[in-house]
């Protein structure tokens, strides 16, 4: 597994777990954020430490930090 | 697919709820289909704005409608999330609806029909209102409307918000529920819970007292299930039965115990029967990207020339509202001034004249003048939330204003209140949090305001010379600007300080939604800022008036006979002599302010205030300055008898400043004094417009009495330091 902040600008992957504390975790998820979807990097160098994320068609933007807490599988 | 028959509904009008994800443009097709009837409601304890209104129907008549807050799931933790279940479920403080409106965005299906899957579990009648379905024909892509109505057994109405097209259709499918009162679960999604979630549900939802459930199954399940993924040992929900939260609590406890995450057993069960079902409600699966939105993005998000474009929009707003809207505020000042003058020369002289043209509508007036700046600052905060740029604001502010413990959305209120605190403190909405909302509200009244301008033109035209440093830098402006560094240094420690101390609380992780962009759709614009403006003027406005007239009645009573009969007669003489008695009146206002109510309360606080180099006189000017601080200008008018209509620049009031002296004959304004006065004036509290707007924003006295109390406080030990320091140096 490695942390979906390590994505690369316009790739993609599949999560494969989303962690962090529960508010984050259940928000992330009740968004579509699940295991098995596919989710992925559309800007990484923003100002801070803010990445955008496209998930089920939605734009979301999350701290790097925070991010560090969701897991994408290994590319084949 | 269970089908439960119509229940008797009594003859009282019926309710529906308007509710779904937020940017899903579900406000505008609440606009199309109320029109002009309806207002921001009013609930006990709810801070957040819920619209109401009206719709007229044909078979079922006139219907309430409600515009639940935007939510992407009914799951809550804080106060304000829980809104969203309490008004679509018909908790307290809101009645049940008889029919929920779900919105949903057709370019975000699948995360839409979770929070439909919600409404649909609570057994509710429901109509869907696809919205967006021309931007997802724009990626190639068409929903399968009559799949969809088959799978969640509702009726789906395409609907397209900006032009209105569907709205028709949408009313017709409204009366045909009403009138059906038809609802459906579709059941093979409650019965496919894995069989130890099925257990914690059944447990809990014996805990689920009958006021919640009204005796219904499926209500006691779907209660259930939002107790399961909302309550925990740290969530803020204020409305939760006790046995309930042990009982939901015991059951976490447990599957924690085990292994399982009941949240993510929850929010998989709803996205595998939504996944499962995609396919056959979107004619051609996978997405494309945004382009144009992304486009613009490299642009306005870019770390270089997006902050650039954010500060120079930042200015605009700022420039409009601190001189755009002056003529406004000078054409309605003017209103009231000649209207005044005209009820001087046609009501009989005394007192009934007096308090009608000075106190009452100097009253409505000050209330009124502020809606120049109120308005334009919601149209730009409407437009702002329309086109989908107030998220960026948020997202390249997130930095920043973290490092002082607010979220990026504290920036625009926070900018907003170098024009006028009252707006900014309304703007204080647009904020998630109520301990955002709070905390940004405490230190908005610290930014230079407009009001505090004519104060410190006053203070540095008379008492500092028009001279420069460096022989080009003016000092005049340059202590004009020292005045505005000051003020932003000052609201951004106390931001940092307060977040640190009294509202101490982990930064809440974020996620910010980037919506894509769109024009924004005018007339919604517009009637957010009209909605918002009034219920400021409702609420805020009866405050204001009541104060303004309050502090009039102080700075003129009580009167002397004896004095008023002993100046009349010397009035009598003047006119007689056929000489102006114009300086004779201003001698009488001067003497009968220095024996009110004010003048005495301006003695009286004379001990406090000496240590900071104020004699009464200032006392009385700080009285009357509480009804706003311009009023400063004018009250001193008035205590040095320059005459009634003393401005900030009149040459006579500058005058009597400069030569006022004290009983050893020393001058009672020297630089010194004035620079005290400016830093009294930049952070003490004195304005009660602000605290009315506090006191409503935050439903209580609690906080308005905090902010004037701190900021009071501050403001007493600055300027002390600043006199007694300056005196300790030398200067005097």
């Amino acid at each position: 597994m490695r942390p979906l902040s390590e994505l690369r600008p316009g790739d993609c992957a599949r999560l494969t777990r989303v962690g962090g504390e529960r508010g984050f975790c259940r928000r992330l998820m009740e968004m579509g954020f699940l295991p098995g979807t596919q989710v992925r990097l559309v800007r990484a160098v923003g100002i801070g430490d803010l990445i955008e994320i496209e998930v089920r068609g939605a734009h979301i933007s999350l701290r790097r930090s925070e991010a560090q807490a969701l897991f994408l599988e290994r590319p084949r | 697919m269970t089908s439960t028959p119509a229940a008797p509904r009594a003859t009282r009008r019926a309710r529906v709820a308007i509710a779904g994800n937020p940017n899903t443009g579900k406000t505008t097709v609440f606009n199309r289909l109320t029109g002009a009837h309806q207002k921001v409601g009013n609930y006990a304890g709810v801070t957040v704005e819920i619209h109401e209104g009206r719709l007229a129907l044909q078979k079922s008549g006139t219907v309430d409608l409600l515009d639940v807050p935007g939510a992407y799931s009914l799951s809550a933790r804080s106060r304000e999330e829980e809104l969203a279940i309490q008004a679509i479920a018909g908790l307290e403080p809101f009645a049940s609806p008889d029919l929920v409106v779900v919105v949903a965005d057709a370019t975000q299906l699948s995360r839409n029909l979770y929070f439909v899957l919600q409404v649909l579990e609570l057994g509710l009648p429901c109509v869907i209102a696809l919205n967006m379905t021309d931007m997802l024909a724009e990626r190639g892509l068409v929903v399968d409307v009559r799949a969809l109505e088959q799978e969640l057994g509702v009726p789906v109405v395409e609907t397209t918000g900006t032009s209105g097209k569907g709205l028709a259709e949408l009313r017709e499918r409204i009366d045909d529920a009403l009138v059906n009162n038809a609802r459906h679960v579709p059941r093979n999604l409650t019965s496919s819970l894995g069989p130890q979630l099925a257990e914690d549900l059944a447990l809990v939802s014996e805990a689920i007292p009958l006021y919640w459930s009204r005796g219904s199954q499926e209500r006691k399940r779907a209660l259930a299930l939002w107790a399961l993924i909302s309550i925990d040992d740290n969530d803020e929900l204020a409305d939760v039965p006790a046995a309930l939260r042990a009982s939901v609590l015991e059951r976490r406890a447990l599957a924690a115990a085990e292994g399982r995450s009941i949240d993510t057993e929850i929010v998989q069960t709803r996205y595998s029967w939504i996944d499962s079902r995609m396919p056959s409600f979107l004619k051609e699966a996978g997405t494309r990207p945004r382009s144009r939105t992304e486009r613009i993005d490299a642009v306005l998000l870019n770390p270089v020339a997006g902050f650039l474009i954010f500060l120079l929009l930042m200015g605009i707003v700022f420039q409009s509202l601190f001189t755009w809207a002056s003529p406004l505020m000078g054409v309605i000042e003017g209103i009231f001034d000649s209207f005044a003058g005209w009820l001087r020369d046609v009501l009989p002289a005394g007192v009934g004249r007096e308090f009608v043209t000075e106190g009452l509508i100097a009253g409505v007036g000050s209330v009124l003048v502020f809606l120049p700046q109120i308005l334009m600052l919601f149209l730009f905060i409407g437009l702002m939330e329309d086109t989908g740029y107030m998220a960026r604001a948020a997202f390249l502010m997130d930095r920043v204003m973290r490092s002082i413990g607010l979220s990026g959305r504290a920036f625009v209120p926070m900018i907003s209140g170098y024009a006028c605190a009252v707006p900014a403190i309304l703007a204080t909405r647009t904020m998630e949090r109520q301990r955002d909302r709070t905390l940004t509200m405490l230190v908005i009244p610290l930014m230079t305001c407009s009001a505090r301008l004519p104060v410190y033109a006053l203070i540095i035209g008379a008492l500092f010379p028009v001279s420069h440093v460096f022989g080009f830098v003016p000092v005049q402006g340059l202590l004009m600007v020292g005045m505005y560094l000051f003020s932003t240094v000052t609201a951004l420690v106390a931001a940092a300080v307060l977040s640190r101390t009294l509202f101490k609380a982990k930064t809440p992780p974020l996620i910010l939604e980037l919506p894509p962009y769109r024009v924004p759709h005018l007339p919604s614009v517009l009637r957010m800022m009209w909605q918002r403006s009034r219920a400021f003027l409702q609420q805020a406005g009866g405050v204001i008036l009541v104060c303004t007239v309050v502090l009039w009645a102080m700075l003129h009573f009580p009167r002397d006979p004896l004095r008023t009969s002993s100046y009349e007669a010397q009035r009598q003489a003047l006119v007689e002599k056929g000489q102006s008695h114009a300086e004779l009146d201003a001698r009488e206002a001067a003497e009968n302010m220095r024996r009110s109510l004010g003048g005495r309360l301006g003695h009286a606080i004379e001990p406090v205030i000496s240590p900071l180099g104020f004699d009464w006189k200032i006392g009385i000017g700080l009285v009357g300055a509480f009804a706003a601080r311009e009023v400063f200008v004018t009250t001193m008018g008035v205590v040095y008898g320059a005459g009634n209509d003393a401005d900030e620049a009149s040459t006579t009031l500058r005058d009597k400043i400069k030569a006022e002296s004290r009983a050893d004959g020393k001058p009672v304004y020297t630089p010194l004094v004035g620079l005290s006065l400016m830093i009294f004036f930049a952070l003490a509290c004195q304005c009660m417009s602000t605290l009315a707007a506090v006191k409503r924003e935050t439903q209580g006295w609690k906080w308005p009495i905090f902010l004037f109390a701190y900021m009071s406080v501050l403001a007493w030990i600055a300027s002390f330091a600043v006199y007694q320091g300056g005196r300790a140096l030398g200067f005097d």
